[in-house]
């Protein structure tokens, strides 16, 4: 038997888990590629030969296609509007009481918490039906109130702010209270500022959960002027089961902006993971 | 006693506090905390939405959970319930092979080595496209004539099977469908957190010992990595028992013949296909009961178990 070098050895170790990663990532990315590949092709194409990588032509004309046939315009401008109105309503008034939880003090605030503690386990099921019947008795199914309103509110994105709050040193604020700041103004002037990070994994983490979000949208929205992306997509495609091409240019659509805001947010993102998993 | 300036003071940092806490507790108390306890109520409850709602005590639980004997046999009073759970506790089967591919990956993206954050962003991607493209994307690989695995599988000379269409693999491939999605994801990033927080002393001191690299992962790594493993474990479990609904609704409608309901999608089903409101209310307070006892398991046993480096 003969022994191998420490080096030769840790050469080989490496070399194993570059194609370990390699066949790893491309089992990760294939079926993307393939899906980008399939909004390209032309409608006879995508059923011919599926392992054929490279449209004949780039088809672009899928993308105008799906734009026109749901009404994607409205479906993603719905999309938009409520993603960004869910994830803005909920940094801010996350962020408010997160900071009331974390530096003020008044009656009945541990309670309080261990009441928003308790519901994280909840499962939507339980409040989704209550809420529902809610939103008819005010005629808010069909609307953007149904659609933003309820999401607005949580108190995991509370939870994850407060944690992130309570590890800002106090020192800054007793010097803002000496030059006379308001409360208000320290919330705005000192906190803020010094939690953009965590601001940051929030809104993202916020922004991800309501673009995807599909039962909720699917459960209060009966007219397709009302539909969002994902509900509007999945409605194409019970009606349209063969076209894949228009149905991979639509996917496409939906996830691009995802990716965008991910490999913008990457570090921030990440970071809101770490701190979600930290409550153990 | 205190002086009254004092009070008021105190009353005015109680009023500030409350002005900073109203809108969330507000959205707090009217979308989550009081649809708890009507959810509680309407589970006692028979409600078309369109008639009024009958009181029936326990009913709906006995309907639910109940079964009854004939020709010496013990049938459930809902049958679909019971297949439906196991429809889902068959899918949570994914839940370990998901954690173990996670650790993998975070073991070999832990070494010192080039290209760390590129792989962790690639491997990253299938999570952040999880949603409806993305199942849309798995329905056209799966498709039995035109699919790409199929088409792949038949590359070596195998025939696949129908995949989603077919009762026995309908749920494997969903299952199949999330290991692609979640093994680079989430999991994986709290588990590199994980390593890395693992005191590099430890694994001197069984460089010292002379310890292999097989020994150091198994004494060292993963004892260190327990909270690590639980904390994925229960997060994952809770989320098991409620998921499968967007799979089930975009990919197969909950078949085929049932296979891939899950209770999630059952309680859906009774909500607002059939308006069965307080049916589904109780379903969804049973499902809330499942990982209530999740969680009290993990209060009451983590703890114990769970080895702090």
């Amino acid at each position: 038997m003969f022994e191998l070098s420490v080096p030769l050895r840790r050469r080989l170790a490496h070399g194993t888990s570059y194609v370990f990663l390699i066949v790893v990532g491309i089992t990760m990315v294939a079926p993307l590629l393939w899906m980008l590949s399939t909004s390209l092709k032309s409608a006879q194409e995508d059923v011919l030969d599926p392992a054929q990588w490279l449209p004949a032509a780039l088809n672009w004309s899928n993308y105008v296609e799906v734009w026109v046939e749901i009404d994607f315009a409205r479906a993603l401008l719905n999309s938009v509007l409520v993603t960004v109105a869910v994830t803005v309503g909920q940094v801010f008034t996350s962020s408010l009481a997160a900071f009331a939880f974390a530096r003020l003090k008044f009656f009945g605030r541990d309670k309080i918490f261990l009441g928003y503690l308790a519901t994280l386990m909840v499962p939507g099921a339980v409040t989704m039906i209550p809420v529902f019947i809610l939103l008819r008795e005010l005629h808010w199914i069909n609307t953007y109130y149904a659609l933003i309103i309820p999401a607005m509110f949580s108190a995991y994105g509370t939870f994850l702010l407060r944690q992130f709050f309570l590890s800002i040193p106090t020192e800054l604020e007793e010097a803002a209270v000496l030059d006379g700041c308001s409360t208000f103004g320290i919330y705005r002037n000192v906190i803020l500022p010094l939690s953009k990070p965590a601001l940051s994994a929030l809104a993202i983490l916020t922004f991800m959960g309501s673009w995807r979000s599909f039962m909720w949208p699917l459960i209060v929205t009966h007219y397709q002027e009302m539909y969002t992306l994902p509900v509007a997509l999945t409605a194409f495609q019970e009606m349209h089961t063969v076209q894949w091409t228009l149905l991979m240019a639509g996917s496409v659509i939906m996830i691009l902006p995802m990716l965008v805001v991910f490999i913008v947010g990457q570090r921030f993102f990440i970071e809101g993971i770490r701190l979600g998993a930290v409550k153990g | 006693m205190p002086h009254h300036r004092e009070v008021d003071t105190i009353n005015r940092r109680s009023g500030i506090a409350f002005a900073f806490l109203t809108p969330n507790l507000l959205g707090f108390m009217v979308f989550t905390f009081l649809p708890v306890l009507a959810a509680l109520g309407l589970s006692l409850y028979r409600w078309d939405l369109f008639h009024a709602p009958s009181f029936v005590g326990l009913r709906n639980f006995v309907e639910l959970l109940g079964w009854y004997q004939e020709d010496g046999q013990i049938h459930a009073n809902d049958p679909g319930f019971w297949k439906y759970l196991g429809n889902t506790l068959f899918l949570m089967m994914g839940i370990p092979v998901n954690m173990a591919a996670a650790l993998f990956i975070a073991l070999v993206l832990n070494q010192k080595i080039r290209g760390r954050v590129f792989f962790r962003t690639v491997f990253f991607l299938p999570t952040i496209c999880t949603g409806v493209g993305v199942m849309l994307l798995w329905m056209w690989i799966y498709n039995p004539e035109f699919g790409l695995l199929n088409h792949l599988l038949s590359l070596v000379g195998v025939e696949g099977p129908s995949w989603l269409r077919s009762y026995a693999w309908a749920k494997p491939s969903i299952m199949i469908m999330g290991l692609w999605g979640a093994m680079g994801g989430t999991n994986m990033i709290i588990y590199l957190a994980g390593l890395q927080g693992i005191p590099p002393e430890l694994y001197e001191a069984a460089d010292i010992d002379g310890a292999s690299s097989a020994a150091k992962f198994w004494y060292v790594t993963l004892p260190a990595l327990t909270p690590t493993t639980f904390f994925i474990f229960i997060t994952s479990v809770i989320g098991g028992f409620q998921g499968g609904f967007d799979a089930a609704y975009v990919m197969t409608r909950g078949g085929p013949d049932g296979a891939t309901t899950t209770i999630s999608y059952y309680i859906f089903e009774h909500a607002f296909q059939w308006f069965n409101m307080g049916y589904a209310a109780t379903i969804a307070v049973v499902l809330f009961a499942l990982v209530l006892l999740v969680t009290l398991v993990n209060w009451k046993f983590g703890g114990k178990r769970v080895q702090y480096v």
